[in-house]
């Protein structure tokens, strides 16, 4: 299982390079004036709502996540559940929720941690709640915590629990090195050999080449290709140029950095790390300048390759998590729902050519289902894997050729509008811990609806293995 | 390569007409020089191209808003895909060929000193001429496509790379490796081009974008290879290239001329023991080279012109010339588009035969059901393919995940279901007529009516096996060689009743398969087991006569089949033979004796069946690549005992006895219309028989050799033999009148 970013790990060091940038955090404002409230148009909305009769209203009472800090910095020493447990406590604190009120908790990961593969367990267990509570760990690369929170809809629609809590964790600054498979294969039979000759004979067949580490694959399975090289030849393919990519980079870094210092991120809790400082920030945004992101050299397809370590989401460690309850339930437990979880999709292409190209199957899909135009979403948050991935997106909604040749549509849907797209950053600039960036793309997007005004919002991500996810998040009246 | 001086066939076009083949475009200071043959799917080195080359090369040089050029192909899969064989081929003299050569070292050599960098921007096949073209180039970027390979395949034309190339890949990858190249004709993927230095950067393909992936790859193509160009003229891309400590070792070593002399020993001895010295390309390319590197680029690269000269004019040039026209030939469907692809396909018998047939197909997009009657059976033959696909991933010309994909449209079966789906049924069953018609009363109860019934044989008539169908104009022959895999022959047998579509169908399949496909008429062995029954009964004659079976194979690959007649009675195996001797012998009467069958029945039944059961005419031991004579054999040979006569038992007599059988046999097939034409014939015996590639083929061996001179030898072996050597009437025309040929 390949997931995105971890390219980056065994290669060559983002944080490193990224300390070479200047670090500006006043005087780029000017030229990203994004402004989020005010340009609102009132727009007649294709519709009113996306209630529909005799199914369940499914709303997003709560969001958090845990600062998503740059693999091997404060979080260094934790595990992966201890990351998840501070999400939930999170979650308890912020929303006072009963310890036993919940009816099923669902977590998302990608790397897992062989000690806790039912992370979710470990996790809820450990957090406080009830021993009562079951808990599952699902994972589909960086969509697996949208999966998690789509598996609890599931639930509430089927009838079978009111009370979800879902999130994701993804802890890069450990990850399972393993032994070689010869290796394995020795040492699993020298647990089985009887006699001290056949224990001689094992030990003796061991070759220094044995001992070479397996590292987490850095590649697509199915492909043998690295998420980067397909990103960059996806960005090639769209003809997306590296300047165009540069400017998306720092748009993501200065626009997070905005919204950090205006405290918007508030689905942030502030965490005690234990033997270290309580952490209450996200320290992977760093606007930086053209002419600084211009000096790096491409980090995968070398040497005209167009991706580099700025333009791309680092390895990050982090934990998200949010309730997710029946309307009538929210409503009775005495709660203020943020929104409505609308219309979702999965889809899933090629991993080798089109690895990075689910918003732009996603979205058309999602619209289709829940009967919106680009036009009627006020918010949207996409997935940024990579600056080069982004754009390659936002040119084939927008070209009606790749709508007809690729999609079996008429016509394109068109591209987001900009002063509507990730305005509070995205994983270029937060972070992208796999498996915990869906819960903070619906997060985010309820947060915004509700700061921006608007009433729809929309999520989508790509993943490894050529998948990709969409959700319409519909604004819950206040 | 060549230019328009020495071509007689064309008219000096005037200068101001519209280009056809080469254009450019200048995007701010490089010149985008596009090629692109309208006439043809691939791009030559035509007459045309060269002139406009030229033309365009000149305007370029001309033009001082150009500071650099970039040499790319419109075409989606090609580059260059080597010179015009029919340039030579339109030459009648060595001096001649020696003319063209020279004008396209020299074409070559303007471009190697252009002061403009030239960058070739290669996407699919660069090979021949279009390598010497590339690496004469200042720099070279080439896509990552499957379809991008490079290449000097002239020594498989038996021809050199007459246009420079003998002189510049030595100093461009090394002795050994340009060495390796050359004499091999090897197709080079563009990931180990970067390795040796063939080619400077790597560009990949793309996927689906804006346009289609093939329109933008080359798009992308060019814009690397612009920035190159750029890069190159402003000094950010040195084209001396930082040598690593290996490289500076390796060269040192190449320094001392003692290395290098017993380099060109140890090549040279290598390549006589190949090719028997039958072959002159290699020689000439060694001697070439060794001109070149000894005693400088004049004399290296007169050496290359006149060599190139002599082989064009070579018997073996002509006949693999012949080869290659015949192969392409035999790469085209002449039955037109069946009227409903093959999609599912059965293959019944999951022995060597069947699933090397299921090896072939699964990874054509074709769903293979293979079927046996036993577990122990279906499980042998499925490993088979397993393996076949598994060596691909090990030398990693395939991922273990396109294995596994493959694999997936693999179904191992032991019963019929299914076979409602299949359009198209390939039996591999043994080979006896009793079970065939048994499997075919089967089949034809469950397949649909427009499924095809292919019957994998060796021997057997088609119509006998077709006899028990209901349905015989769906019935036809596919006669797969052993190992499928290696083998490139097909050859389909149609009866009388056998409808085209039905033929045009088992074409496609075949082709698909990748085969190179001769279609003959239905009789005993049809036409390639028929050339062989008469050689190997001689081969046994001879063992009998006290030939050891060593020096039996000695004699044939002396003559230039790539495997003895002794080794390839044991590869095919000495029940096979036994069984089709036996069979043909029946058919076709006392022409079809001379050694006789009991020696090989009696092997068989001392459990000596060749290969396969370890014993034959030698012995095999699993992990050995030398094998010895079967000591057994003795006993056996003694009790058939023949007394050879010595007038017709010299070397030389013993190799054309054996090849005049074989001959005879095939022109023979053609006078009854078994085969459709000589060119059918050749490619059949060449790819199916291993009949010697150097002299083209039985037909254009009577054309070379002359068929009276064959005449003449096969009577007097008539003399002593009877009518094993009577020439067949068309043999005797041709004999009488030296004007008729084979081939034109």
């Amino acid at each position: 299982y390949r997931p995105h970013g971890l390219r980056q790990s065994f290669t060559y060091r983002p944080h490193g390079l990224r300390q070479s940038f200047t670090y500006r955090p006043h005087g780029l404002r000017q030229s990203f004036t994004y402004r989020p409230h005010g340009l609102r148009q009132i727009q007649t909305k294709s519709k009113k709502t996306l209630a529909k009769p005799g199914v369940k209203n499914i709303v997003l009472v709560e969001g958090v996540r845990t600062p998503f800090l740059l693999s091997g910095t404060t979080y260094a020493d934790l595990m992966p559940h201890d990351l998840a447990r501070a999400a939930l406590q999170g979650l308890l604190h912020k929303t006072s929720l009963p310890k036993d009120a919940v009816d099923y908790i669902i977590y998302g990961t990608v790397i897992q941690e062989v000690k806790t593969s039912n992370v979710a367990r470990e996790a809820s267990l450990g957090a406080g709640f009830s021993d009562k509570i079951p808990s599952h760990t699902v994972t589909m690369a960086c969509i697996s915590s949208n999966v998690a929170m789509t598996t609890g809809v599931g639930l509430i629609t089927a009838g079978q629990c009111d009370t979800i809590v879902a999130g994701g964790v993804e802890f890069m600054s450990d990850v399972p090195i393993r032994h070689s498979r010869k290796m394995r294969k020795t040492m699993l039979a020298l647990n089985r050999a009887k006699t001290l000759g056949q224990r001689l004979s094992l030990i003796g067949s061991i070759r220094m080449a044995h001992l070479t580490p397996e590292l987490p694959a850095v590649a697509e399975f199915s492909t043998a290709e690295t998420m980067g090289h397909s990103a960059d030849r996806l960005a090639a393919a769209f003809g997306v140029t590296r300047l165009e990519q540069d400017e998306f980079a720092l748009r993501s870094h200065t626009l997070a950095k905005q919204a950090q210092d205006a405290g918007l991120l508030s689905d942030v809790i502030s965490f005690k790390v234990p033997g270290r400082d309580t952490v209450a920030k996200d320290n992977g945004i760093r606007p930086s300048s053209m002419e600084q992101l211009a000096k790096l050299k491409p980090a995968f397809i070398k040497p005209h390759g167009t991706v580099t370590a700025a333009n791309s989401s680092f390895l990050t460690d982090g934990a998200s998590a949010v309730l997710i309850m029946s309307e009538e339930k929210a409503l009775a437990m005495g709660y203020k729902p943020k929104a409505y979880l609308r219309d979702f999709v999965f889809v899933s292409q090629d991993p080798k050519d089109q690895l990075l190209l689910g918003p732009a199957y996603g979205t058309p899909k999602v619209l289709a289902r829940a009967g919106l135009t680009m036009d009627d979403i006020d918010v949207f948050e996409f997935h940024e894997a990579f600056a080069g991935q982004i754009m390659a997106n936002l040119k084939a909604l927008d070209s009606d050729w790749f709508a007809q040749t690729y999609m079996g549509r008429k016509v394109k849907v068109g591209a987001p509008a900009m002063e509507k797209f990730n305005l509070w950053g995205g994983s270029l600039s937060l972070g992208h811990p796999f498996g915990a960036t869906g819960c903070r793309l619906v997060t985010t997007v309820a947060h915004r609806l509700l700061k921006e005004g608007g009433q729809y919002g929309l999520v989508a991500a790509c993943a490894a293995g050529g998948q990709g996810h969409a959700m319409v998040i519909e604004a819950y009246p206040q | 390569m060549f230019s328009y001086i020495s071509c007689r066939t064309f008219s000096v076009a005037p200068a101001m007409s519209a280009r056809t083949h080469v254009n450019y475009e200048v995007k701010e200071d490089v010149a985008v020089i596009r090629m692109n043959d309208p006439t043809s799917k691939v791009n030559t080195l035509s007459v045309q191209m060269q002139n406009e080359m030229i033309e365009v090369f000149n305007e370029v040089l001309a033009n001082d808003a150009v500071q650099s050029a970039v040499l790319i192909s419109s075409k989606p899969g090609c580059f260059i895909a080597g010179a015009d064989i029919n340039m030579i081929q339109a030459c009648n003299t060595s001096e001649e060929v020696t003319k063209l050569s020279q004008e396209g070292q020299k074409m070559f050599a303007r471009i190697e000193n252009s002061p403009k960098p030239i960058v070739a921007a290669i996407n699919g096949p660069c090979l021949g001429g279009g390598l010497e073209f590339a690496i004469a180039c200042q720099y070279r970027v080439a896509t990552k496509s499957k379809k991008t390979v490079l290449g000097t395949p002239e020594v498989m034309l038996g021809l050199l790379p007459g246009a420079g190339g003998t002189q510049r890949l030595p100093k461009m990858v090394g002795i050994p490796g340009a060495f390796d190249m050359m004499l091999t004709g090897r197709n080079i993927r563009a990931d180990k081009a970067k390795k040796m230095g063939l080619v400077h950067q790597l560009v990949d393909p793309l996927g689906p974008g804006l346009k289609s992936p093939e329109e933008r790859t080359i798009e992308y193509l060019e814009e690397v290879a612009i920035q190159c160009a750029k890069g190159i003229v402003n000094k950010k891309i040195s084209l001396t290239k930082e040598k690593g400590m290996m490289q500076k070792v390796q060269d040192y070593v190449m320094g001392i001329e003692f290395v290098r002399q017993q380099i060109y020993k140890t090549v040279t001895a290598k390549v006589m023991k190949m090719s028997k010295g039958l072959y002159p390309a290699p020689l000439k390319i060694i001697e070439s080279v060794k001109a070149g590197l000894e005693q400088g680029p004049d004399s290296g690269y007169l050496a290359e012109a006149q060599n190139f000269g002599k082989l064009a004019m070579t018997s073996e040039s002509n006949a693999l010339i012949g080869l290659y026209h015949g192969q392409v030939a035999c790469k085209k469907n002449r039955f037109g588009v069946p009227e409903r692809p093959v999609k599912n396909l059965a293959i019944l018998g999951a022995g060597l035969m069947g699933a090397g047939i299921a090896q072939v197909t699964v990874d054509k997009g074709i769903h293979t059901v293979l079927k046996d009657t036993t577990v122990e059976g279906l499980s042998r033959g499925q490993q088979q393919v397993y393996k076949g696909l598994n060596d691909k991933t090990k030398k990693k010309t395939i991922t273990s995940f396109e294995r596994d994909f493959t694999l997936a449209s693999l179904t191992g079966q032991l019963d019929y279901s299914g076979f409602e789906k299949a359009d198209m049924v390939i039996e591999a069953v043994f080979e006896d007529l009793n079970i065939k018609h048994r499997v075919i009363k089967e089949v034809e109860a469950v397949i649909p009516p427009h499924c095809i019934f292919a019957t994998n044989t060796s021997a057997l008539p088609i119509k006998d096996i077709a006899a028990a169908s209901i349905r015989p104009e769906k019935v036809i022959g596919m006669h797969y060689f052993s190992p499928v895999d290696k083998m490139q022959l097909l050859e389909i047998i149609t009866t009388d009743k056998t409808s085209k579509d039905t033929t045009a169908s088992a074409v496609a399949v075949g082709l698909k398969q990748g085969k190179v496909i001769i279609v003959v008429g239905d009789g005993p062995g049809f036409y390639t087991t028929r050339c062989l029954a008469p050689m190997l009964a001689e081969a046994v004659r001879l063992l009998q006569e006290g030939v050891d079976p060593k020096k039996l194979d000695a004699l044939t690959t002396g003559f230039g089949f790539p495997v003895g007649a002794a080794t390839l009675a044991d590869e095919v195996g000495i029940d096979v033979a036994a069984h089709v001797a036996e069979d043909l012998g029946k058919a076709f009467g006392s022409r079809f004796g001379g050694g006789n069958v009991e020696v090989l029945k009696t092997m068989v039944e001392k459990g000596f069946k060749g290969r396969k059961s370890g014993k034959g005419c030698y012995v095999y031991t699993p992990g050995l690549k030398s094998k010895d004579v079967n000591p057994d054999i003795e006993d056996v040979l003694g009790k058939y005992k023949l007394t050879p006569n010595p007038l017709v038992s010299s070397d030389s007599d013993v190799q054309y006895r054996l090849v005049s059988r074989f001959v005879n046999e095939a022109v023979m097939c053609l006078q009854e219309g078994i085969l459709n034409g000589p060119v059918e014939g050749d490619i059949g015996a060449v790819f199916g028989l291993g009949f010697p590639p150097c002299l083209g083929g039985p037909f254009r061996f009577v054309d070379t050799f002359g068929a009276n001179k064959l005449v003449e030898k096969m009577k007097r072996y008539e003399e002593v033999y009877g009518n094993h050597f009577t020439p067949c009437q068309l043999l005797l025309d041709h004999a009488k009148d030296s004007s008729k040929r084979f081939h034109k």
